[in-house]
């Protein structure tokens, strides 16, 4: 599924970081969406007791995640929805295969679902002959450049209109050199609006799904996934089984924190609940576990599974805006992705905790109030617990904890340190030190403070 | 009133003036302060690199030297907030947690302090350090809805002469972050350029904070930069006369 | 070696896993039992790219339409009164597809919600499902009465008991996937306009 699975995060930040006024272009771009959260929850005095409500819902829904899912599969069905089961990722893109080849579907349209990036579903059916055309703009942009989506809510943030006019003049025929917004969006427009007026079966994600009513909700500020369910056949909803929700008054909150997390808007521009299939078409619900019952069986972690994807992580971090979501080398990247990805293979993302500061901006901008950070930090004991540190790393940590246990190890190494510093900076000043990179070392001063103090002070301990 | 003087082990070996600073301001404000001369870390660099299970040692160095005192001060928010949140004591005693203080909240909370003979007639940037605002709620965060409000920056209202710049991002991260600052150097050292470059951007003449580590890293920066903007730790401005 | 299907095996893990018991906190505190503002509703929809408009009667509506678009164009409505008003051709279809290139839809909304400048609008007011959503440019008519202040009053209202599908509009169709510039008319209307029936 990643095209850098080679290189970690660390690597892939570098590479981010040679273009210097790129970085910052993407760094601004995320920073003034921040500020546009900012200011709309600025808004609301009970922003908080909002975020605390939201909170509090998803912890009563992982605490009977067995029975609201039971109670959603039993309203579903009674509306009329199709509802199937997927332990993992596989089973995933086979049951939604299946119904595509139950139906003679060969071409269908998308709307946003980072679970399907996740579940790798566009390249499974591309291999089994089935053509998926991403509707989303964002989505569809990294689809001609064939990437993955960097971002949970603004899939091509690390595009240039210059580069997605290239593109459209590459694959849609635009004339080259115009990187107009307004032309290109147009250009999309006619063109997915061919595609939604001729495809039979329709894809989308899921926001919320209402155990009390069977019913899921959808939110787009495009319109993509209204367009392409209400014209197609078929509608199929892929679904995270955390999504769920216990009571239908309950969206009252969830609506009002998720899109002012994510751009800043008070609400997405469609908010769509779907609840019956019209006359004569199908609609089937994938339930999808993929992990997600194997963390929340850890304690220390199973909150994570309160997110409701609204990438305010993502905007806030000042490690994920200047690395970029590629760097992350997973679909979900940024703070909330650095928790979820090691449930699922601690090897393969055992560097994305410590892609962090853990400055704890992340925690409070979450609309649920998942302690991220916290879980970062809890994340980099059980990966180096299960023996994923680099092993330099292990042994510069292990002759730190032996040093740093004895008063006068400790005293000698801090001797020797500015001993070297004063009189053979050489020794540091030089590629070999990563420090010495973009930053002068620290000069040595004469004495520490506790050789003052023997000094300075009579009286000492 | 018995205070413990817990100085970060970075402090003590490379910026022994905020430690001077620090032990002379509570001394001048009569505090009792006691330096246990065999103190050396608080173990904070290796349990956030995933090492916390080999911290056995710093951490009872650490209760073996501030058991007694009534309060333990540092002039760090990452180490007190380690200290708070990490450290294991089984004694059974009264929790050494409770009675941890950075150096600016001691000085609020505990003292009281509303005014300070200090004189620093200069243009400062105040550097918000992560632990010490999100951890240990020394000031109010930009993400919040709630009450503005700040322990350092009520202290440096007190002190003549001073100026506090503004900033266009109050709180976002140096970059420093511990080993964070080598193993992901390129976005630790493009993290500490902006935050300097706002800082250089209002006319600071001084950047300055609660933690010598973001300082440190800051000024590796404008050092680099040729600057002639120094970092300062708080304790040496609340301190100068 | 489990025989279970996905099914069990999903559920009971989540069983076995599952954290302990937690309430849910009552949501009623942040209901504000008050009508919602005219004022504010058409500052934010003005806001988010809407337009509004004041009328007394379907009529005016449909004066006002009629200059705004240009006559040739398809216009529909599910609405009878409006149908007479614009002389729409009936017809029996029920196929969104045969909305294809319909100009301007004009709807009614249940009513409105003043703090996020949106409509709820369900199946049964919609004609055909793809309606408001195929249309180049959508009209929707509400109640100066039946303005709720937020979604936790929104969520109360009857027209939210029971429907096959339903939506909270708020204003036009819109993205800001290239570098962030806003364009209004992404793949839903370009334009959307909210007439409320004052007295």
């Amino acid at each position: 599924m990643s095209e850098h699975a080679t290189k970690d995060h660390a690597e892939l930040a570098q590479d981010f970081n040679i273009d210097e006024n790129r970085v910052d272009w993407h760094d601004e771009t995320l920073w003034w969406i921040r500020a546009k959260r900012d200011k709309a929850v600025n808004q609301l005095p009970e922003w908080e007791a909002l975020r605390e409500a939201a909170s509090l819902i998803k912890h009563n829904v992982l605490s009977n995640l067995d029975t609201y899912l039971l109670q959603f599969e039993a309203n579903a069905i009674a509306n009329g929805i199709k509802v199937h089961w997927a332990a993992d990722a596989a089973e995933h893109n086979k049951i939604i295969h299946q119904i595509l080849k139950d139906n003679q579907v060969t071409r269908m349209v998308k709307s946003k679902s980072m679970l399907t990036e996740e579940c790798g579903l566009n390249e499974f059916l591309s291999k089994n002959g089935v053509e998926v055309i991403d509707s989303d703009l964002g989505e569809r942009i990294v689809q001609l450049a064939e990437e993955h989506p960097s971002h949970i809510v603004l899939p091509c943030i690390h595009k240039k209109k210059e580069e997605i006019g290239e593109l459209f003049h590459k694959h849609l025929g635009t004339p080259a050199g115009n990187s107009d917004p307004q032309f290109l969006t147009d250009t999309a427009r006619a063109h997915l609006r061919e595609v939604f007026l001729t495809r039979k079966a329709a894809l989308t994600g899921v926001n919320f799904a209402i155990a009390e009513t069977g019913e899921i909700v959808v939110c787009t500020n495009e319109g993509n996934a209204d367009m392409g369910v209400n014209l197609a056949d078929v509608h199929i909803a892929s679904m995270g089984i955390e999504k769920l929700i216990p009571e239908k008054k309950h969206l009252s909150v969830f609506l009002r924190v998720l899109t002012r997390s994510a751009t800043g808007q008070p609400i997405t521009t469609y908010s769509s609940h779907f609840k019956r299939p019209a006359q004569g078409k199908e609609m089937h619900i994938v339930l999808v576990d993929n992990g997600r019952t194997e963390q929340l069986g850890r304690e220390d972690f199973r909150n994570s599974l309160k997110c409701i994807r609204c990438g305010a992580c993502m905007n806030t971090c000042p490690v994920y805006r200047r690395s970029g979501g590629h760097s992350y080398h997973t679909a979900i990247a940024g703070p909330i992705g650095s928790i979820l990805a090691p449930n699922l293979d601690m090897e393969k993302y055992g560097d994305l905790p410590f892609a962090s500061t853990l400055c704890g901006s992340c925690s409070n901008v979450c609309p649920v109030k998942i302690n991220i950070h916290e879980q970062l930090y809890k994340w980099r004991q059980v990966i180096v617990k299960a023996g994923h540190a680099p092993a330099a790393k292990k042994i510069s940590m292990k002759a730190m904890a032996v040093t740093l246990a004895s008063p006068s190890a400790y005293n000698m190494a801090g001797k020797t340190a500015r001993w070297v510093l004063k009189h053979a900076p050489f020794a540091v000043n030089n590629s070999f030190n990563p420090w010495y990179k973009h930053r002068d070392m620290p000069e040595a001063p004469e004495m520490s403070f506790k050789e003052w103090y023997s000094v300075n002070r009579k009286s000492s301990k | 009133m018995t205070v413990g003087l817990f100085i970060p082990c970075y402090v003590d070996q490379f910026y022994p003036g905020a430690a001077i600073a620090t032990l002379q301001l509570l001394e001048k404000l009569g505090v009792n302060v006691v330096y246990p001369k065999n103190q050396t870390c608080c173990g904070q660099p290796m349990a956030n690199s995933g090492f916390e299970h080999w911290t056995g040692g710093c951490n009872d160095l650490f209760l073996k030297n501030f058991s007694e005192f009534d309060y333990i001060v540092a002039p760090s928010g990452s180490c007190v907030l380690h200290v708070k949140e990490h450290l294991h004591d089984d004694t059974g005693k009264a929790s050494l947690n409770q009675k941890v203080y950075e150096l600016t909240s001691f000085l609020t909370d505990v003292l009281k302090v509303t005014a300070l003979p200090a004189k620093f007639p200069f243009k400062v940037g105040m550097h918000q350090s992560c632990h010490g605002q999100r951890g240990l709620h020394l000031s109010q965060m930009s993400e919040l809805v709630a009450p503005e409000f700040s322990k350092p920056g009520s202290l440096l209202n007190m002190v003549e002469g001073i100026e506090i710049i503004p900033l266009n991002r109050v709180d976002e991260c140096c970059g420093f972050g511990g080993t964070f600052c080598v193993a992901e150097e390129a976005v630790s050292s493009k993290m500490g350029i902006d935050r300097v470059a706002d800082h250089l951007d209002h006319g600071a003449e001084y950047i300055t904070g609660v933690d010598m580590s973001c300082l440190m890293h800051m000024e590796g920066i404008l050092r680099r930069q040729g600057s002639k903007v120094k970092v300062i730790h708080i304790a040496e401005i609340l301190n100068a006369e | 070696m489990s025989t279970l299907s996905s099914r069990e095996l999903i559920i009971e893990r989540a069983t076995k896993n599952k954290p302990e018991q937690s309430a849910l906190p009552d949501i009623s505190l942040f209901e504000k039992n008050n009508k919602g503002d005219l004022t504010t509703f058409s500052t934010v929809l003005k806001n988010i790219g809407g337009s509004v408009h004041l009328i007394h009667n379907l009529e005016e509506l449909v004066s006002i339409v009629m200059e705004k678009y240009a006559k040739d164009n398809r216009f529909y409505s599910p609405i009878e009164e409006i149908q007479k008003l614009i002389n729409q051709t009936p017809d029996n279809s029920n196929d969104g597809h045969d909305l294809e290139n319909v100009e301007l839809a004009i709807i009614k909304a249940h009513f409105a919600v003043a703090e996020n400048g949106a409509v709820w609008v369900t199946d049964d007011l919609m004609g055909n499902r793809a309606l408001p959503f195929i249309c180049q440019h959508l009209a929707v008519i509400v109640n100066e009465n039946d303005i709720a202040p937020t979604m936790h009053e929104a969520y109360l209202q009857p027209s939210l008991n029971d429907y096959n599908y339903g939506s909270f509009i708020a204003g036009p169709s819109k993205t800001a996937d290239i570098e962030q510039s806003l364009v209004l008319g992404a793949h839903g209307p370009k334009s959307m306009t909210v007439f409320v029936e004052v007295n």
